[in-house]
């Protein structure tokens, strides 16, 4: 019997807590009493499930991808899939959570940070659809990046405040939106993106996104009669990685977490936290994280923004530690050789962040024999990458 | 209020302290000691020396930018401690405050940290996201090694103001609003009731910080206060000196800094 984790002090094992500045404790307290209180409450769950269902079109589909396990010759490859959400990533389903939360706790403002854009349009629709006003910090490299994101939040109505700080990606979005959340906690919500951060949002995030799990459980039982074998997720923070495999953890599947090697795990321009980190406390969370040996916490690397964090969320450095889940890197190249493959084999043009699970999925089905089944979740849709697509596969096309 | 062993023995007023904070290093360590002795001449009472943090989630950017000249000069929590027996050379007697962010202190090790502390003759540790829940064990140690460990109280704090003042030991840091460190020009109502709390249960110096950036606001936090922390506004002193610095000119930049730091106190 799996332990019940976070226990009361929000810890995973050895990892999580909240190590925050003073003035963020009772924010927090807040946070986890409303929590608590609307996780007990029947009609918070209708509500829900019910705009998962009526506004973001769930459940989601599981997709036997013929063609790639023909292709491959091994395992049968399933997809969850969470790029059939309203805006396009398994993003929203924490987002609506959380803005119902809210507006639970009588807060009409919300913060939000984000790397790929992903989370940010997820918070500027749930802003919009629940009438709540939203502001989005984001990297200033990242806003480069990943334009046309940049733009749906702004016709949405969020404000998006550029951060300037460090590389300007994720991690710098991250202490920027905690920044003005310690200034302005008494109205405003801060809606965390991914299972990191203090107590108790690992827990809530995961929380609510294990809608994914959960019907995925329910889906390749009713397909295959058996639980899948194997379980692939990529890993940024870690929300949709948790959110498929939680409702797993007790059973005898193998899960694969699988992180971005940049351009190698050799090289440093990299973001694979588990598998070169150490452990440390960032975003006020123990957990593992990239940093020199005095500490301070350094730059990642990953073509895809979504993966690009020097951090990883605590309850998969304590998966990571127990061996429960094992950890896998992809590089920046074989990533994009993933997408191209699923996007000609299956009619599927999946986000770059949700490539590196493909390539390391792809990668082990031709080693499983045919009664096997593998489980992918396709964590979003490639539209937001296209202009990165264009730059790597433009010639190749044409 | 205060006891034998505060600060090792070494802080010997309970009133209008004035506790500045410089970042270690910034812009170089051999100007942090020129700047630690100014501050002493002008009536320092305790030096919070701040180590320069990748990502410091407590910091404005007159702070973060100071981190940033720090790290790029070198500096890092060991050699933040280092740089104590050096201030001790040029004459700094105050007791000094190690104030640094917890991930530097979690890879050294908490022995070895309060090691270190001892060895260089640190008196004080201050770890700003390590509040009372997490600090258990760093408490103790501090404790056992007679070196103050500061906690920091703020006006969201609530039913968590009493137990947090009354352990308190050295100083108790008192963050006057919510937000981040940096300049503002008023202080409201509310925060000087919130300062009348905290005094009913400390039994400690109760010292005010985050925004503290004029004469008049330090003798106002005075009439309500034990004593004033000041950090950007300090750094931002600092900045007014660094083409100075840069052109040669570092005896004038030391001068207008003393004059600067004396007008900010004294009026
Ligand atoms: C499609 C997609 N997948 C994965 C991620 C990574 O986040 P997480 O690890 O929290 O699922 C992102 C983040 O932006 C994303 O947009």
């Amino acid at each position: 019997m799996l332990q019940v984790f976070p226990d009361i002090k929000g810890r995973f094992g050895d990892f999580g807590g909240k190590y925050v500045p003073e003035t963020l404790m009772g924010p927090l307290q807040e946070l986890e009493e409303a929590l608590d209180q609307a996780l007990e409450d029947p009609a918070f769950h209708e509500e829900y499930h019910h705009v998962l269902k009526e506004y973001s079109g769930r459940p989601t589909a599981l997709t036997y991808a013929d063609k790639m396990t023909d292709y491959l010759g091994g395992a049968k490859i399933y997809l969850k899939r969470e790029d059939l959400n309203h805006t396009g990533a398994h993003k929203l389903n924490n987002a609506i959570g959380q803005a119902l939360l809210a507006k639970r706790m009588g807060k009409e403002k919300i913060i939000a940070e984000t790397g790929a854009g992903q989370h940010g349009v997820a918070s500027a629709t749930v802003a919009a659809k629940f009438g709540l006003e939203c502001k989005v910090f984001m990297g200033e490299e990242d806003i480069r990046r990943q334009e046309l994101n940049v733009f749906r939040m702004k016709l949405l109505g969020a404000e998006v405040v550029p951060v300037t700080s460090g590389n300007g990606t994720l991690k710098d979005a991250t202490n920027e939106a905690i920044r003005y959340w310690v200034a302005n906690c008494e109205d405003h919500f801060y809606l965390i993106g991914s299972v990191v951060g203090p107590h108790p949002y690992p827990r809530m995030v995961r929380d609510f996104q294990r809608v994914i799990g959960d019907e995925s459980r329910r889906q390749f039982m009713e397909r295959e009669e058996a639980l899948p074998d194997r379980i692939f997720a990529c890993v940024g923070g870690g929300s949709n990685a948790m959110g498929i495999f939680y409702p797993f953890l007790e059973d005898d599947v193998e899960l694969i977490g699988v992180e971005a090697a940049g351009k190698g795990v050799h090289t440093p321009e990299h973001a694979a936290t588990l598998t070169k980190g150490t452990p440390g406390v960032i975003h006020g969370s123990k957990t593992y994280l990239m940093q020199d040996e005095n500490g301070q916490i350094t730059e990642p690397y990953s073509i895809s923004a979504g993966l690009d964090y020097p951090g990883i969320g605590p309850e998969h450095a304590h998966l990571f530690q127990t061996k429960r889940v094992r950890y896998e890197s992809i590089t920046d190249q074989e990533a994009l050789d993933a997408l191209k493959l699923l996007t000609v084999k299956e009619g599927i043009i999946p986000a770059i962040e949700t490539a590196h699970a493909l390539a390391q999925a792809f990668k082990e089905a031709p080693k499983m024999s045919e009664d096997e089944t593998i489980l992918i979740n396709l964590s979003g849709r490639g539209d937001k990458d296209m202009a990165t697509l264009m730059e790597h596969f433009q010639e190749e096309v044409e | 209020m205060l006891t034998k062993t505060s600060f090792q023995g070494k802080l010997t007023k309970t009133e209008n302290l004035f506790i500045p904070f410089v970042v270690a290093g910034d812009p170089t360590p051999e100007l942090t000691v020129e700047y630690a002795k100014r501050l002493q001449d002008e009536g320092a009472d305790i030096l919070e020396l701040g180590v320069p943090y990748s990502d410091p989630l407590a910091d404005g950017p007159t702070i973060q930018r100071a981190a940033q000249r720090a790290l790029k000069a070198g500096m890092s929590l060991r050699k933040a401690i280092q740089l104590v027996p050096k201030l001790r050379e040029a004459g700094v007697e105050i007791p000094v405050v190690i104030f640094t962010y917890y991930n530097p202190v979690m890879q050294i090790g908490h022995e070895a940290l309060f090691d270190m502390l001892e060895e260089n003759g640190a008196e004080g540790v201050l770890i700003p996201d390590l509040p009372y829940e997490e600090s258990e064990e760093i408490r103790e140690l501090a404790e056992a090694r007679n070196i103050e460990f500061i906690s920091l109280v703020a006006p969201n704090s609530d039913q968590r103001i009493q137990r947090i003042a009354e352990s308190a030991k050295g100083f108790l840091y008192c963050v006057s609003t919510l937000g981040v460190t940096g300049e503002r020009n008023e202080m409201s109502a509310e925060a000087l009731s919130f300062i009348k709390r905290v005094k009913e249960y400390s039994q400690v110096p109760v010292a005010v910080g985050f925004g503290v950036s004029s004469y008049d606001h330090v003798k106002l936090v005075n009439e309500h206060a034990d004593g004033v922390i000041i950090g950007s506004k300090i750094i931002r002193i600092i900045e007014d000196g660094l083409e100075k610095i840069k052109n040669g000119e570092t005896e004038q930049a030391l001068n207008d800094f003393s004059s600067s730091i004396s007008t900010l106190i004294k009026g």
